[in-house]
């Protein structure tokens, strides 16, 4: 199966050439085949965040490349960058990101705001995944009223509103007791059933032993030490 | 299009998430903006109305100076002017102040002849007797008269004068009459102890608007100690006298902007770190720079047209259907006879919009600009609220 | 989409709002020109007024068309200046020469 990212040689650095310079990730190189389900996995503060987020367009590597469906996204402007970000990515962040003064409805259709899409047929979409994980009773609550697993499903059907090819989920499982973590691990599964790649960080060994993950890439102080596959 | 729409809902939605916040900023700036509107409107207002007016006015008013002082110009220059060409009546006016004491007032008294034809705005006679008087609507609340009473006043030698108000000037007419009372000339010459062979000032008539001036410098020429003014220069001051640009005007105009700048300097000077946290999430999601920026746009351009169309229409009201309530005390001052009067409603088209240009492009600016940075920035630096 | 139907709608509203007080505007106009302004005219002619009556404190507050630059200066040394008349009326520079021309027949002024 074709490459859908390819990483060569990155490296950020934060305060580069500072005196509190930090090296998050040195001279990392990888790659990720369409329809893959990796996890990265280290302890915290390996590199794992950043180098998701360089993978996922949110942030810029100081060095290197980044090729994202065969094209190097790593020097194009930002403003080029969110058409990108629409188009291939869903993203499900650790601390998930929601506007909490903004109903759950809101939260999940904010993607497709700039798109081509009714008001109609953006609700008719929101309204499948809204049911498909169980949050229709929800529609108009504000996700400040929700718990921490509501929330994360809220994360997750914001991330696959827009029918990404990529979903990247930094540390999904951390806010979540076991019988949660499960579910959204049947969820993920499905998902790359569909077709979708996904990337997962995490330092939690009872996802990188999941049956559906491909591959684990252990990092340690911003490098890869390890992959295997799983 | 649909983009856009769905855009400005979000903008909506954002806005209406901090609800009293936005609402109070609706508040100030229409009022603000119906400040200026009004200031505007009632100056264009009575510019137009005095313009549209005066230029009945004389052509030329003849005054006489000595030791640069204002004085008493003589009957006999009437002659003179006369004889120049192009002129028509040349007419000697009695006309001068009153103080009244017991009022503390001040009233114009004017001269006419005896047995005019009736005036359409008096309510009453005309004058047919040298002990007859018309009357403003500021003189009779001031007196506390009306016509068929007696009006008295204190003439120059400290002898009391009664005559009859034989009629009453009508309140539409208050903004040229207010303090007007009116004498046959005989009566005022007498009463000012003004000696005979001498006027306040002449009028003189021009047949050929055109050569208005030229009849000016004539009469500069042939009686150098007058000082001849011109009905362009009458109305030179009232194209200039209401003018926003100058005096207390100027003063409330430039208060009202100041407090608008403020206003948008708040704004300007602070993002939040939770609108830095608001963008970076959009940008994370899949927005552009440039969907932020029109979200941002749209959120400026909700307040700020909202503001000025309600700015203006507070404005309209107050000056043009409630009489400027606000703004006449600060017109009026302290003129013990300020003439009650309903403004016409002319509106300066050009005014509104440079005022519209003034107030809704800062403000869009305002909202837009300190979100460039983070809009420019890194989704994940402005997430963190770097 | 709600909102923007809402706002809309007020936007609207209140250019409907405008577009009114815009024909109350030439109504009154109208009704002025045709009712009460050639009275007015014929006023000011017969009693060759050259001024409004606004502000009655001094000779150029009161006749600031007949007032030069020092007419303020007579009133008498130490004189309080006339509030807030005196700063509403700014001096306007003399214009012998004026550009100024009005069109007799309409009362429309040119410059």
């Amino acid at each position: 199966m074709a490459d859908i990212i390819q990483v060569k040689r990155i490296s950020k650095y934060y305060n580069w050439k500072k005196p509190d310079e930090v090296r998050a990730l040195i001279d990392v190189t990888m790659s990720v085949k369409k329809g893959e389900a990796l996890v990265l996995c280290g302890a915290s503060g390996c590199g794992k965040t950043t180098l998701l987020g360089v993978v996922g367009c949110m942030s810029r590597s100081t060095s290197g490349s980044v090729l994202v469906a065969g094209r190097d996204v790593s020097r194009l402007p930002e403003r080029f960058l969110g058409d990108v970000r629409r188009k291939t990515f869903g993203f499900i962040f650790q601390q998930f990101n929601l506007i909490r003064t903004v109903s759950v409805l809101e939260n999940i259709l904010l993607p497709l705001y700039p798109g081509d899409l009714s008001m109609g047929q953006m609700k008719e979409r929101a309204g499948r995944i809204l049911a498909r994980l169980d949050l229709h009773d929800k529609v108009r609550t504000k996700v400040a009223r929700l718990s921490g697993g509501e929330q994360q499903r809220v994360a997750i059907a914001r991330a696959l509103i827009h029918q990404p090819q990529v979903i990247i989920a930094d540390e999904p499982t951390a806010h979540l007791d076991s019988t949660l973590a499960s579910e959204l691990l049947d969820i993920l599964s499905g998902l790359k059933r569909e077709g979708k790649t996904v990337l997962i960080a995490t330092h939690d060994s009872f996802v990188s032993g999941h049956p559906m993950i491909n591959r684990v890439i252990h990092m340690r102080d911003g490098r890869i030490i390890d992959s295997s596959d799983s | 299009m649909i983009r856009l729409l769905k855009i400005l809902e979000f903008a909506l939605s954002s806005l209406a998430r901090r609800k009293f916040k936005n609402l109070s900023i609706i508040v100030v700036y229409s009022f603000t903006i119906a400040v200026l509107a009004s200031v505007l409107l009632l100056t264009h207002s009575l510019k137009k109305t005095a313009l549209a007016v005066l230029v009945d006015a004389p052509a030329i008013v003849v005054q006489r100076l000595v030791g640069g002082r204002h004085e008493l110009v003589p009957i006999s220059y009437s002659r003179i002017i006369e004889k120049i060409p192009g002129v028509g009546r040349v007419h000697p006016r009695v006309w001068g102040y009153y103080y009244d004491s017991l009022y503390h007032v001040n009233y114009t008294l004017l001269g006419i002849n005896k047995g005019q034809r009736r005036f359409a705005m008096v309510s009453g006679k005309t004058l047919t007797t040298d002990e007859q008087c018309i009357i403003g609507q500021g003189v009779a609340g001031a007196q506390h008269a009306e016509t068929g009473m007696d009006l008295l006043l204190i003439d120059s030698k400290g002898v009391g004068y009664s005559c009859e108000i034989s009629g009453t000037f009508k309140a539409n007419s208050n903004l040229w009459t207010n303090d007007l009372i009116v004498l046959s000339n005989e009566a005022l010459q007498g009463f000012f102890g003004m000696p005979d062979g001498l006027a306040t000032d002449i009028t003189v008539e021009v047949f050929n608007g055109r050569e208005v001036a030229l009849v000016a410098q004539k009469i500069k020429r042939l009686l150098p100690d007058t000082r001849p003014i011109t009905i362009d220069e009458i109305l030179h001051t009232y194209t200039s006298i209401f003018n926003w640009r100058s005096g207390m005007m100027l003063t409330v105009f430039t208060s009202s902007l100041i407090a608008f700048s403020i206003l948008a300097w708040d704004k300007a000077t602070g993002i939040s770190g939770e609108e830095k946290r608001e963008i970076g999430i959009l940008k994370a999601i899949g927005w552009d720079t440039g969907d932020v920026l029109t979200l941002k746009l749209f959120e400026g351009i909700i307040i700020s047209v909202t503001s000025f169309l309600a700015g203006i229409s507070l404005a309209y009201v107050h000056v043009f259907l409630l009489d400027a309530p606000l703004l006449m005390p600060v017109l009026k001052g302290w003129s013990v006879l300020f003439p009650r009067f309903h403004l016409v409603p002319y509106i300066d088209g050009y005014q509104i919009i440079v005022l519209g240009f003034l107030t809704i492009l800062p403000y869009m600016a305002s909202t837009v600009l300190p979100s460039w940075k983070t809009a420019i920035t890194d989704p994940e630096n402005a997430m963190r609220g770097v | 989409m709600r909102r923007t139907s809402c706002f809309l709608g007020i936007i609207a509203l209140f250019l409907v709002h405008l577009a009114l007080l815009s024909l109350h505007s030439r109504r009154v106009q109208k009704l002025w020109r045709e009712n009460e302004l050639p009275e007015t005219r014929k006023l000011v002619h017969r009693l060759a007024l050259t001024d409004v009556a606004l502000w009655t404190e001094a000779r150029y507050t009161r006749n600031p068309a007949l007032a030069d630059f020092f007419t303020p200066f007579q009133d008498f040394p130490a004189a309080f200046e006339h509030f807030p008349a005196g700063s509403i009326i700014a001096p306007t520079l003399p214009a012998v020469d004026s550009r100024l021309s009005i069109d007799t027949t309409t009362g429309r002024t040119r410059q």
